[in-house]
């Protein structure tokens, strides 16, 4: 027997309500990851699809670089990063990675969106012109 | 020996994650099936825990409140710390369970010169309690950036707020350093003081290596070995959404913090954990102090024959006249009526 039951069950209730939310919100919705698009003319120029970096590298860790770059510009004045294979860069966040991806739209911002982080960077730094 | 004892078991539980994703491949157990076990596990146990706590009858109020009683209307009462009515019981609740009121009163007994006996405020448990507490709520409810898609707005708002400042280009929540912050001072505290070492047991030491290992992994995802989020949040929603899968590129660390996430969820309803729900059910905190306005009557009180003083003098009135003993009545109830008519 249950002494206080009317307040036990609302209690283990809303309990229930909280540690369930997720799962009833989430319920039978489809689970897609971002599509990302590589499809920009810098990119289909390229001979092979390759970023500056192994590509599972750069997912995990393309902010790394990105302040690495920073650094090594604002601080030390070097401009060029050599990549693995001994190729040369320009370390800059527009003129190099937005180079190619100059989608920024369906690439940066669509993982971004996905993952809830918003990098402040184009408060300062020019994206570029999204084609109409 | 508990605190060997805890480290070597959280020790033991991180290698069988490491091995089993790492040699085994056994992401699918670690990453689906363990997950759903551990959250089942805490629901279920968690009711029962709480069921079995309210089969227990409390038949007092139970009194031993600080401020005044509500009793006569010119006596000022205490309305927060001896509530009289429900509303106010649940002011008193909301407020221990929002800022840690009783913990705010903790005093420290010290010798002083060997001989004087001193008692001294004692805040730092409570603030590191506070924040502790506080910080792994917003860390807990950040996480759901990581859990629903899309993301709601005051998770959204709650994530801008914490990453205010920006450290090396990125993002820094300040609750996730307050959190490991606070859970060792209290695991340093805990061994430290003498006292409370001697008190100390596998029991205690266990819930916070767990919750020093969850939060040192998650630190090390996000600002060190950095992990691949987006294929992580492929897996939680999956979970979420009953529609498991295990995305390619998953880093052990992350089958590591939630191996001891979910090592944490089922270990709480069989644990002092359980607090969470049974701050609830404190009879102290719980129950409006109006003994004087309301008969409580004890739940387990079995029917106890009675024996009036009236009944005893109409069993022996003739007895007592005769003696010359004094009287309450002249005649029983019954005979005065009768006489009446
Ligand atoms: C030479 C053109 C080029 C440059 C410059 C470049 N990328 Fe890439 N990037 C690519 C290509 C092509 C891919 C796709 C690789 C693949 O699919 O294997 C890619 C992939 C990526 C990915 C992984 C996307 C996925 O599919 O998971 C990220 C993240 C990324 N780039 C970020 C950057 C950042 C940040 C910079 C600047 C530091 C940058 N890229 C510079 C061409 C480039
Ligand atoms: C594969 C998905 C993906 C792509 C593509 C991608 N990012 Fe990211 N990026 C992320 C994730 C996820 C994070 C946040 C990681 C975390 O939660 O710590 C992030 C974080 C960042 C951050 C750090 C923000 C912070 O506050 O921590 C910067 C800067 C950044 N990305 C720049 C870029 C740029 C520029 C591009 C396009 C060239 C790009 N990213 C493309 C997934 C991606
Ligand atoms: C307050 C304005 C401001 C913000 C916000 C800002 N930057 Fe910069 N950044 C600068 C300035 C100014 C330079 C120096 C430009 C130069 O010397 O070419 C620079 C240089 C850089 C460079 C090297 C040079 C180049 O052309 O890219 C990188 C890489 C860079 N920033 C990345 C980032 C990233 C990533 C973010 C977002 C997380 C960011 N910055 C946010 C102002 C800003
Ligand atoms: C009790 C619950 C949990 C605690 C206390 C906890 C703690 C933390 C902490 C302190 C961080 C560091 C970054 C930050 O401050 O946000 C973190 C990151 C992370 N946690 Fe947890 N965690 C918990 C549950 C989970 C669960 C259930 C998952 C996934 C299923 C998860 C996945 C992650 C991931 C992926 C990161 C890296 C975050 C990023 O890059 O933004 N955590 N966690």
């Amino acid at each position: 027997m249950m002494f206080n039951s009317r307040n036990i069950i609302i209690g283990l209730i809303i309990f229930v309500g909280i540690f369930t939310f997720p799962f009833v919100l989430s319920a039978g919705k489809a689970n897609e990851a971002p599509k990302l698009s590589l499809d920009t003319p810098v990119i289909n120029e390229l001979g092979t699809e390759e970023c500056l970096l192994d590509t599972e590298y750069m997912r995990s860790n393309h902010m790394q670089l990105l302040a690495d770059w920073k650094v090594e510009v604002v601080r030390n004045g070097n401009r060029v990063f050599v990549n693995d294979e001994g190729r040369e860069f320009n370390m800059s966040l527009q003129n190099t990675c937005l180079e190619c991806h100059s989608n920024k739209e369906e690439f940066c911002d669509a993982c971004h969106t996905y993952a809830e982080v918003d990098p402040n960077c184009w408060d300062c730094h020019v994206a570029p012109e999204v084609v109409k | 020996m508990g605190l060997n004892f805890s480290l070597l078991i959280v020790a033991a539980l991180i290698l069988a994650v490491f091995l089993g994703v790492e040699a085994l491949g056994l992401s699918f157990l670690f990453g689906v099936i363990i997950p759903y076990l551990a959250i089942a596990t805490f629901i279920i146990g968690f009711i029962l825990k709480v069921v079995k706590w309210a089969k227990a009858p409390v038949p007092f109020r139970i009194t031993t409140t600080s401020g005044q009683q509500k009793s006569l209307p010119w006596i000022k009462d205490n309305k927060i710390d001896n509530p009289a009515t429900t509303s106010w019981t649940m002011v008193r609740m909301a407020l221990e369970v929002l800022f840690f009121r009783s913990l705010f009163k903790n005093t420290k007994a010290e010798l002083v010169d060997g001989k004087k006996l001193t008692y001294q405020w004692e805040k730092w448990l409570w603030l590191a309690g506070l924040v502790f507490h506080w910080s792994f709520l917003i860390v807990v409810v950040r996480h759901f950036r990581l859990f629903l898609e899309p993301v709601p707005a005051f998770v959204t708002l709650i994530g801008k707020i914490d990453g205010f400042f920006m450290v090396d280009l990125q993002n820094v929540y300040i609750t996730g350093v307050l959190l490991l912050a606070a859970v060792t001072f209290l695991f340093i505290r805990r061994v430290l003081i003498p006292q409370v070492r001697y008190i100390s047991l596998a029991a205690d030491y266990f819930p916070l290596f767990v919750i020093m290992g969850i939060a040192t992994t998650g630190i090390l995802m996000k600002y060190f070995y950095r992990v691949d989020v987006v294929s992580i949040k492929e897996l939680t929603v999956g979970l979420f959404s009953f529609n498991p899968v295990i995305p390619e590129g998953v880093s052990v660390l992350f089958y590591i913090h939630l191996f001891l996430v979910c090592t944490l969820i089922s270990y709480i309803p069989f644990s002092k954990l359980m607090h969470m729900g049974g701050i609830f059910l404190s009879p102290t905190r719980n129950m409006p102090n109006n003994s004087r306005a309301e008969r409580h009557i004890n739940p387990w009180n079995y029917p106890v024959k009675v024996h009036t003083y009236a009944e005893y003098e109409d069993e022996f009135r003739d007895k007592m006249r005769a003696a010359g003993l004094p009287l309450d009545r002249e005649s029983s109830e019954a005979e005065a009526a009768a006489t009446k008519e």
